[in-house]
């Protein structure tokens, strides 16, 4: 039995874009525990539903997270709107799909190319991130914004699509199904990214199921737990949830290479089926006395939307319950007597979203 | 500006982004944008550090870390605030737990506003503090 160290593991940590804190215990090399500590980023901005009312809001909600920020502004607009009652127009819903569904394959490309980071594999994590610059054009030739989109209002949607817009998307799609299949050809079979992925951090099943886990975390240890096979919307356009079951980093790896090429399936069907009509109704008025949940299946699971009326125009409370949060018990479930080298590993591929966590 | 004498290194915080910011800037280190042409490398250790790029606002939690970070980078240094979150607390000035921008804890010298901070913006302003970081070392040279 060796000595019981306690390594410090960021807030600043180059494999983290973002600040989480871990104290690692160490026996040798082993992890014995790991506590994790909080707070770095959090802004209190569910407080801000006193100083804006429950239109604007939606732009602070957007800022929860900027990688999963046309989610955020869904879930809460669909919230507002189950409060108020109001019924979005369907060419509203399918273009709500289309941008959730770009904002998915962008969120997965981006983590393909921090975990490419992470391995040091540099190439890989330039083209990841190559690749995921065709959709950002998209993002900004249609809403002006790159993360940050503001698409989404309480009603519906911003704007249209241009038949030419619906051609250009459909295209990039083609364009980035290609790139991926080389691509996802590495992640799925180049012998550094196995030997390091394959096997390591296994989360099994039933610990999936007892630790509550969300997302490609669940879905990587075969759990079924994909919020958007409960939506009318999303079953019209084909969706089935992509489930592998060995539990380790390389199935939760493939869960996203997987729903990348899924996303793209959905957004081509959603825009070849695209309703015709309004693309938002308007709503107006106070937010009456009551209170709504929405769900929303985020790039990391699924999040949780609650807002509360109070007869006024601002609103009472909205909370947001968001996947990383619900992860993160799963995560130290798998740090505990990993080798500490795999650390940077185990942590990339819960996929935090610190930003998410603390808002 | 025509050549920079030195290839300056980054020192990336993320103090209370809410992440839009901090992909933009990683996305400037990638092929479409490539800092790396102007000899710019993101690195992960401060002591290697000429410019300190921060994306967010500052709260009770991380102002020591924001602080500790500053204090250990070598001099000449130079701050960029990415950001309107960290030029001035932008949207979230109002939370209970934003102190405010960057400055309200360490010097700030070149401010780059958006929100998100679009990936140009963010070059052009670290491009600028190249120019405050030779002015710095141009100072420190003749005080010696
Ligand atoms: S300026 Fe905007 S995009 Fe940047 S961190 Fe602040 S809220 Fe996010």
């Amino acid at each position: 039995m060796g000595k019981r160290t306690i390594v410090p593991f960021g807030p600043q940590h180059p494999a983290l874009p973002e600040p989480v804190h871990l104290d690692l215990e160490l026996e040798d090399e082993t992890v014995v525990r790991a506590v994790p500590s909080i707070g770095y980023v959090h802004r209190g901005l569910e407080k801000l539903t006193e100083s804006y009312d429950y239109e604007s809001m939606t732009y602070v909600m957007e800022r929860v997270c900027g990688i999963c920020s046309f989610g955020h502004g869904w879930g809460y607009t669909g919230a507002v709107e189950g409060l108020m009652g109001v019924n979005i127009p369907d060419r509203a819903e399918y273009l709500r799909i289309v941008f959730h569904e770009l904002s998915r394959v962008h969120s997965h490309l981006l983590w393909l190319g921090l975990l490419a980071d992470g391995l040091g594999f540099d190439s890989l994590f330039m083209h990841c991130w190559r690749i995921r610059e065709k959709v950002l054009d998209v993002f900004e030739a249609v809403t002006g914004g790159r993360v940050i989109l503001s698409y989404c209002k309480v009603g519906g949607v911003k704007k249209d699509l241009t038949p030419e817009m619906v051609q250009r998307i459909v295209s990039m799609c083609d364009d980035i199904e290609e790139d991926m299949r080389r691509t996802g050809y590495v992640f799925m079979k180049d012998s550094s990214v196995r030997n390091r992925l394959c096997g390591t951090g296994v989360l099994s099943k039933e610990d999936a199921v007892e630790l509550c886990c969300v997302g490609p975390v669940a879905r990587g240890s075969g759990v079924d737990n994909d919020v958007r096979s409960a939506s009318k919307w999303y079953r019209e356009v084909g969706f089935e949830p992509v489930l592998y079951d060995e539990g380790d980093c390389w199935s939760r790896c493939m869960v996203r290479v997987d729903e990348v090429v899924q996303s793209l399936n959905l957004v081509r069907t959603a825009l070849r089926n695209l309703p015709d009509g309004d693309i938002a109704v308007p709503v107006k008025g106070p937010a009456p006395v009551g209170d709504f949940a929405f769900r929303v299946e985020q790039p990391r699971g699924e999040a949780f939307y609650y807002v509360q009326g109070n007869g006024t125009k601002n609103l009472g409370r909205a909370r947001v319950r968001t996947p990383t949060n619900i992860n993160i018990p799963a995560m130290v479930r798998t740090l505990q007597g990993c080798n500490l080298q795999d650390v940077s590993m185990l942590v990339i591929t819960i996929d935090p979203c610190i930003s998410c966590t603390e808002r | 500006m025509s050549y920079a004498k030195r290839s300056p290194w980054l020192l990336h915080y993320d103090a209370s982004s809410c992440n839009g910011c901090d992909i933009e800037v990683l996305a400037c280190l990638t092929p479409v944008y490539d800092v790396e042409r102007f000899g710019i490398i993101n690195t992960g250790d401060p002591k290697q550090a000429d410019i300190l790029l921060i994306t967010g606002a500052v709260n009770d939690q991380n102002k020591e870390v924001v602080k500790q970070l500053y204090e250990q980078m070598p001099e000449p240094k130079v701050v960029v605030a990415v950001g309107i979150c960290a030029c001035s607390g932008g949207i979230f000035r109002d939370c209970y737990n934003i102190l405010g921008g960057v400055d309200t804890v360490i010097p700030v010298d070149v401010y780059v506003p958006g929100c998100a901070a679009r990936p140009e913006s963010i070059i052009d302003g670290v491009v600028k503090g190249l120019g405050v970081l030779e002015e710095k070392q141009r100072k420190m040279e003749a005080e010696r």
